[in-house]
């Protein structure tokens, strides 16, 4: 890891220098080319956009609390703005979950770990005054921003059976070509597209950026792990999303031009569709993680007042779950009918996964073995990071048989499996992330109290929510599923129950970040102690508009 | 045939599988009960374990100074070849059971078509003379009087004999389906323009339910899957029934081979309901 140069306080910058001149409101929020406005910009609108993604998942719950239909015909007809037919209900459903899927992928998780973390933290990490391409920069986030718009927007577009895309968030051929006319689902087609070019252009500045502008003596192997980790994400999202691209471009071909990629009564083949989804869509599930991985690094090494355990292992085993990434794809697509043998290459390939995966949870252990730590906020959502990673990478072991997931397949276990590897544990290392920069980003310190107390409702919040569901899965219910029989009554309600104690958790968050940034008391340069080495706590907090105007040297 | 309390179906506030009626689908039961779900209670116990221990040993009260150590190569190459062990564990019988599961069914199998349609199935027996049955949802009243479960009771099943293999073949005539009945072990989805194809033996007479397990519309959660099945004499009663012809009639009734052509003329109209 990275030891800093001789005396921090040289390398901090003056704050009535130049350096912290600031643009004026509109130039400075709309037109902005600094690395720390623009991740603000995203934490903002990754946080907004969890809102409505959240809200959206609490809709659902609230109609699965038990067996029926109760609330999805008013809701509907609500949307519509006159009676909606039982039809147009269940088309609502689906257009409930394709929403909550792409917003929590693509304008939540995504936004907030690259956009906004990663735009705030890599150029500091490694010494940098700024990303490569400022200018490419803004531009990826008013990309993401017209595209969430558009999804939303897509919502109140006639899409078939009823308003909206109902195609869930895979856009299966031919339910999202001929199975559903009219102009929600291109507008949510070209939502993605548009979300997928941003990402790209982030994805070539954050590449350049850090193979460029390291400062003297940061080499590769003393890169902060959040930096590797955002680099070989920036990597996945340049290989995976073209494809992304070109599969829905090639959707829009098929629905608006006579195209027939997936048109088998024409000669085409609806699984190439799946094919080229799931060869983007494996690589985007560790796009959303393995930020999360680099954050929870840090933390951990942090509050244990120790280096991270293995750095090189830790460091490569990214690399591998990224290159691995690529190979395993099909582990989504079971049941489409694949041979034999390709069946059971990618039970094995998909096991491998979980080799370096091991390395990771194990490596973080051994960085707090023999440690002090001290369980502040931050420290104690990365703690509940690698146990609800644990618990979802093991039932992703699960679901790499090809044999035992022909059962598992499109239930509830498939659901309860992403959501413990996402929910708890892309957004636990989100919080982390949060609590734990948030003194440098605000120059306030949130409130340890109401942090603890949020991290533990939500953490029971979520287990009450999500583990239930493995056991729906287990006893067979389907996902996508708007209403179940009687026998899966019991979980359902508990899984309800669940949400309401998270949304409580969540509001504690809320109320923690206005209060902080209101009335927080002042942070330090370096609020964590020793254990903070990376160079971010080397800055003022917050930081200066423009730090690094002299290059910090790395020794 | 009356459906089991229990068998073939969600029992209420279950955390397990449901039992299997299929031969692979005891074997793949019997590989997550003894190989998968140990591995994921014993990996999650052993992470949560050493997690309490360094959060109480390695508190800032219990160690109030760091050790530097940050490399032990033994211990990291242990971490990384004891998980490769227990994938490879896993993997053995993992592989397997992907093998047994494709085994082709026998030529003499009895063959049942099913299609999927936006919001219905079609199950058509082409070894039977080719009549085609619709199945639909029943109503919740319906299932009700008929003492079925709501949701996944049909109007129609999809009859097969008990005890002998049966060659599934999946497709479907708008969007992707899929054929899903969990207590045998079986989902195969149905795509259009594709025909995918499957053994399936189930070891006793009784009616199994499952629900379509690929999204496919606004009415994917109301197309469930009834699979009735009898004893091979029933089920030859049933497929006469529908006015379909059973292959062993043929040799002793020769007389019957005449006929034949007539039966394909009449063959989709009896058994499909009206209502579509």
């Amino acid at each position: 890891m990275t030891t800093i140069a001789a005396n921090p306080a040289d390398l901090r910058d003056d704050h009535h220098h130049d350096a912290d001149h600031k643009p004026a409101f509109f130039a400075r929020w709309f037109l902005s080319t600094n690395h720390k406005d623009i991740g603000t910009l995203y934490l903002i609108f990754a946080i907004f956009a969890g809102i409505i993604g959240g809200a959206i998942s609490g809709l659902m719950r609230v109609e699965l609390a038990e067996p029926g239909i109760q609330y999805l015909q008013t809701w509907a007809s609500m949307m519509k703005g006159s009676g909606a037919s039982l039809d147009e209900s269940y088309h609502m459903w689906n257009v409930l979950i394709t929403s909550h899927g792409l917003i929590m992928v693509f304008f939540m998780v995504m936004p907030a770990m690259i956009g906004g973390f990663g735009n705030w933290f890599v150029p500091i990490m490694i010494g940098a005054p700024d990303m490569a391409f400022p200018r490419m920069n803004n531009i990826s986030f008013w990309l993401t921003f017209v595209a969430f718009i558009m999804l939303l927007g897509s919502c109140f577009m006639p899409g078939g059976t009823g308003l909206g895309a109902g195609t869930g968030w895979t856009v299966y051929a031919p339910l999202s070509t001929s199975g559903s006319p009219g102009p929600a689902v291109d507008m949510a087609i070209f939502s993605l597209h548009l979300a997928g070019a941003a990402s790209i252009l982030g994805a070539v500045n954050f590449i350049a950026t850090i193979l460029n502008m390291r400062a003297p003596g940061m080499t590769l192997h003393k890169m902060p792990l959040f930096v590797w980790s955002v680099l070989v994400t920036a990597f996945l999202l340049l290989l995976a999303l073209p494809v992304l691209a070109a599969a829905i471009t090639m959707l829009l071909v098929d629905r608006n031009f006579g195209g027939a990629f997936f048109d088998a009564a024409a000669g085409g083949d609806p699984v190439l569709y799946q094919h080229l989804f799931w060869f983007f869509g494996h690589p985007e599930v560790y796009i959303m993680i393995l930020p999360g991985f680099g954050i929870v690094s840090h933390i951990i090494s942090t509050f244990s007042r120790k280096p991270v355990f293995g750095y090189l292992g830790m460091a490569y085993a990214m690399v591998a779950i990224g290159a691995v990434g690529f190979i395993v794809w099909a582990h989504h697509m079971y049941t489409s009918g694949m041979s034999v043998n390709v069946k059971m290459y990618f039970t094995a390939a998909t096991m491998v996964i979980a080799v370096p995966t091991g390395i990771k949870i194990f490596s973080w252990i051994a960085t707090m073995w023999g440690g002090s730590i001290s369980f502040r906020v931050p420290m104690v959502w990365a703690i509940g990071f690698i146990f609800m990673f644990t618990v979802g990478g093991v039932t992703g072991v699960v679901l790499a048989n090809g044999g035992i997931d022909d059962v598992l397949h499109d239930t509830y276990y498939v659901v309860a499996h992403f959501h413990y590897v996402l929910s708890l544990g892309a957004v636990f290392g989100l919080f982390a992330g949060f609590y734990y920069w948030f003194p440098k980003m605000s120059g306030k310190h949130m409130n340890e109290l109401l942090g603890h107390l949020h991290f533990w409702i939500f953490f029971i919040g979520v287990n009450v929510l999500f583990f239930p569901m493995h056991f729906l899965g287990n006893s067979g219910m389907p996902r996508r599923y708007p209403d179940y029989p009687e026998a899966y009554a019991y979980w359902n309600a508990i899984a309800s129950q669940g949400y309401n104690i998270m949304a409580v958790g969540v509001l504690i968050f809320f109320v923690n970040v206005i209060w902080s940034l209101a009335a927080g008391r002042r942070a330090e340069d370096n609020p964590w102690g020793e254990g903070a080495t990376t160079l971010e706590w080397t800055l003022s907090s917050p930081p200066p508009f423009h730090q690094f105007e002299t290059l910090p040297t790395i020794k | 045939m009356k459906p089991t309390e229990g068998v073939g179906m969600p029992r209420s506030a279950e955390i397990d599988l449901q039992d299997q009626y299929s031969p692979t689908g005891k074997d793949a039961k019997w590989i997550n009960d003894t190989f998968l779900n140990p591995m994921t209670f014993l990996i999650s116990l052993f992470v949560l374990g050493l997690l309490l221990w360094v959060m109480i040993r390695f508190n800032k009260r219990a160690n109030p100074t760091p050790s530097k150590t940050s490399h032990n190569t033994t211990i990291e190459i242990i971490w990384t070849l004891v998980p490769v062990i227990i994938l490879v564990v896993i993997a053995v019988p993992s592989i397997r059971l992907i093998a047994a599961q494709y085994e082709p069914a026998p030529e003499n199998a009895v063959t049942v078509k099913v299609t999927g349609y936006q919001w219905n199935w079609g199950y058509t027996y082409p070894d039977h003379g080719g009549f085609e049955v619709i199945s639909n949802m029943l109503s919740d009243e319906e299932a009700v009087k008929r003492g079925e479960p709501k949701l996944l009771a049909v109007d129609n099943r999809m009859v097969v004999p008990a005890g002998v293999p049966i060659r599934i073949q999946t497709t479907a005539a708008d969007v992707i389906h899929s054929f899903a009945v969990p207590s045998l072990w079986f989902k195969l989805d149905s795509v259009p323009g594709r025909l995918n194809e499957k053994q399936l033996i189930i070891e006793k007479p009784g009616v199994y339910y499952g629900q379509c397990s690929e999204l496919c519309g606004a009415r994917h959660a109301f197309m469930p899957i009834a699979v009735e099945a009898l004893p091979q004499a029933q089920f030859e009663a049933w497929v006469r029934k529908q006015g379909g012809t059973v292959p062993t009639d043929a040799p002793a009734a020769p007389a019957a081979a005449a006929a034949t052509p007539a039966v394909p003329a009449t063959t989709p109209a009896p058994a499909a309901p009206a209502a579509q």
